[in-house]
């Protein structure tokens, strides 16, 4: 049997990519609310959180409007790059990091929470900006609780389906994951083809959460 | 010099009563003792001074320097105050070595002197075999001159020590007090240690603040608390006095004399200023300052007739405690070979000497 191997590299790329993304953001809105007080931080924190529990086809729904060619966001795109967002990979990107932005930002929150308020106040009191001391003290400090999310992040990017579905297609070849790739052999009756491409996402899956386990703190 | 005037008031919650804080002080080169008992507001206060938490009201002044004043405004950011701080848990940071947290904290030095400054502190505070471990690979003396040097490396204009020696045993805590006279002695920088043990006071303190519920009840110099504390309050506080209930019988100032009734009989004590015929006062005396006598018939001037109900060893005295009947429970601590010499009494007297007579 011959496999198109393209849909897990399409996955893996993905979700290497939505989980760059959700580091480099997820970290800063963590900081945000396990630092600062501000109004409006329980209505942030709700927002970060809505994703986990919404379902697909909203996320999907509220994605299309908002990058669809019709919107302003998405006419801004395709002048800037020349094509449009929805259905490239690009946008399965964008469909990942609803899912793995949240658990970032839960888990980093939590683990730049527990670091211990004392080594902070040395910081500061050792005459380091709010700059150095996240960089230098905090961030090391929380750096294995932040990776092991990291990990989760990754794990869980690469099995959204639905809003992927929805705002990337299901283009074999261009658009097409993993997770769309077992539907699709389902339905066209390629039970073969959808075992090996289960098993193969549940391997990777069930090694990432291993490393995610050894990576958290005892 | 630093010169401090706080207000901080925390309204009841459900997991901790209100409290509220108000101190004044002012304190010079050499080390000022924060003395009181847990949950007094010592930590409190350093805390409002190093800047991690603000003052509600007051000012405070260092050197030259506002580093708060409620009425301007001015809430200078901690990390911008130089005021060294020992945390009570050291807070060194675990993934650093020990050389990597005092270049840290040389960070705000300018970078030529850095490196110089950092080996200097290594150097001074006997570090260099550590230099190269994390904090949990040092032992408790090393983490201890660890955070001392990296609170100093900055040269700041005040040193804060928050119950550095809690916890430590006694050749630890001996060093400790030796690398804090040596800081005494060469940074000149004005010290502020908090502690609730009254031998650190001793062994350290130029100057004492004795605190009680965020308030200063006695200050001034260590012996002269112990020799008059101000009320019964401060003497409960540093909890080495025996306190026993009487009332001033008779009072001659010509002749510097007074009796006070303490139970069913009279001591002689100097005159007490102050005081009045009838008034109802506190005798105020160390155990260390009275003696134990086996009774002889009827007790003479000055003696108490008393039961001994306990005798604990101490390293270098006698700890005993009598029931001195309408007089209360009297503690007095005597020699050994003195005790040895007394101990088969059945019957004795708790004598208490003219000269060392307190009343408050």
């Amino acid at each position: 049997m011959q496999i198109d191997w393209f849909p897990l590299w399409l996955s893996l790329r993905v979700a290497f990519m939505s989980t760059a993304v959700a580091l480099a953001g997820g970290l800063w809105i963590a900081h945000l609310l396990a630092n600062r007080d501000f109004r409006g931080k329980e209505i942030l924190d709700a927002a970060v959180t809505l994703p986990l529990v919404l379902p697909p086809t909203v996320l999907g729904y509220y994605l299309l409007v908002l990058l669809g060619r019709a919107s302003p966001i998405g006419r801004m795109w395709e002048e800037v790059f020349g094509s449009p967002l929805v259905f490239t990979w690009k946008a399965a990107v964008i469909a990942a990091l609803l899912h793995s932005l949240p658990l970032l930002v839960k888990s980093a929150r939590a683990a730049l929470e527990s670091v211990d308020r004392s080594y902070e106040r040395a910081a500061r009191n050792l005459g380091a900006s709010e700059w150095r001391l996240f960089w230098r003290v905090t961030l090391p400090l929380a750096r294995r609780s932040i990776l092991a999310a990291a990990a989760l992040a990754f794990a869980r990017s690469l099995g959204d389906f639905g809003v992927t579905l929805m705002v990337a297609g299901n283009i074999p070849g261009r658009t097409q994951t993993l997770a769309v790739a077992i539907y699709d052999a389902v339905e066209a009756g390629n039970g073969a083809l959808a075992r090996t491409l289960v098993l193969v996402v549940s391997a990777v899956a069930l090694l990432i959460l291993t490393l995610a386990n050894r990576l958290a703190p005892r | 010099m630093i010169a401090a005037r706080l207000r901080k008031t925390f309204p009841a919650r459900s997991d901790s009563s209100a409290f509220s804080l108000e101190v004044e002080f002012e304190a010079t080169a050499g080390v000022t003792v924060l003395f009181g008992p847990s949950g007094s507001g010592k930590t409190l206060t350093l805390d409002l001074i190093a800047g991690f938490v603000r003052p509600d009201e007051g000012r405070i002044l260092l050197e030259d320097q506002i580093l708060f004043d409620a009425a301007a405004g001015v809430h200078v950011a901690p990390r911008a105050r130089n005021c060294g701080y020992v945390f009570q848990n050291y807070a060194l940071f675990p993934h650093m070595t020990l050389r990597q947290n005092l270049e840290f904290a040389a960070e705000r030095r300018p970078r030529l002197e850095r490196h110089r400054r950092v080996n200097e502190m290594i150097e001074k505070f006997r570090l260099a075999e550590a230099a190269g471990r994390r904090p949990h690979e040092l032992s408790g003396g090393q983490k201890q001159r660890c955070s001392i040097a990296r609170a100093l490396i900055g040269a700041p204009k005040l040193l804060l020590l928050d119950e550095p020696a809690q916890g430590l045993d006694a050749p630890l805590r001996a060093e400790f007090y030796e690398v804090l006279r040596q800081v005494r002695a060469e940074f000149k920088t004005p010290v502020l240690l908090v502690t609730h043990d009254l031998d650190e006071c001793f062994d350290l303190g130029d100057d004492m603040l004795v605190m009680r519920e965020g308030r200063v009840v006695q200050s001034g110099a260590p012996r002269k608390i112990l020799d008059q504390p101000s009320s019964v309050e401060v003497a409960r506080l540093l909890g080495v006095f025996n306190l026993l209930p009487g009332e001033v019988r008779a009072l001659d100032p010509g002749r510097n004399t007074s009796r006070v009734r303490v139970g069913e009989f009279d001591l002689e004590g100097p005159y007490f200023p102050g005081k009045l015929l009838g008034d109802r006062v506190t005798v105020c005396v160390r155990p260390e300052q009275l003696t134990a006598a086996a009774r002889n018939g009827r007790p003479s001037a000055n003696q108490i007739p008393a039961v001994l109900e306990r005798a604990v060893e101490k390293p270098q005295w006698m700890h005993l405690e009598f029931a001195g009947g309408a007089a209360g429970n009297i503690a007095v601590d005597l020699p050994r070979p003195e005790y040895e010499r007394l101990r088969d009494s059945k019957e004795w007297v708790v004598e208490f000497p003219r000269t060392s007579m307190r009343v408050l």
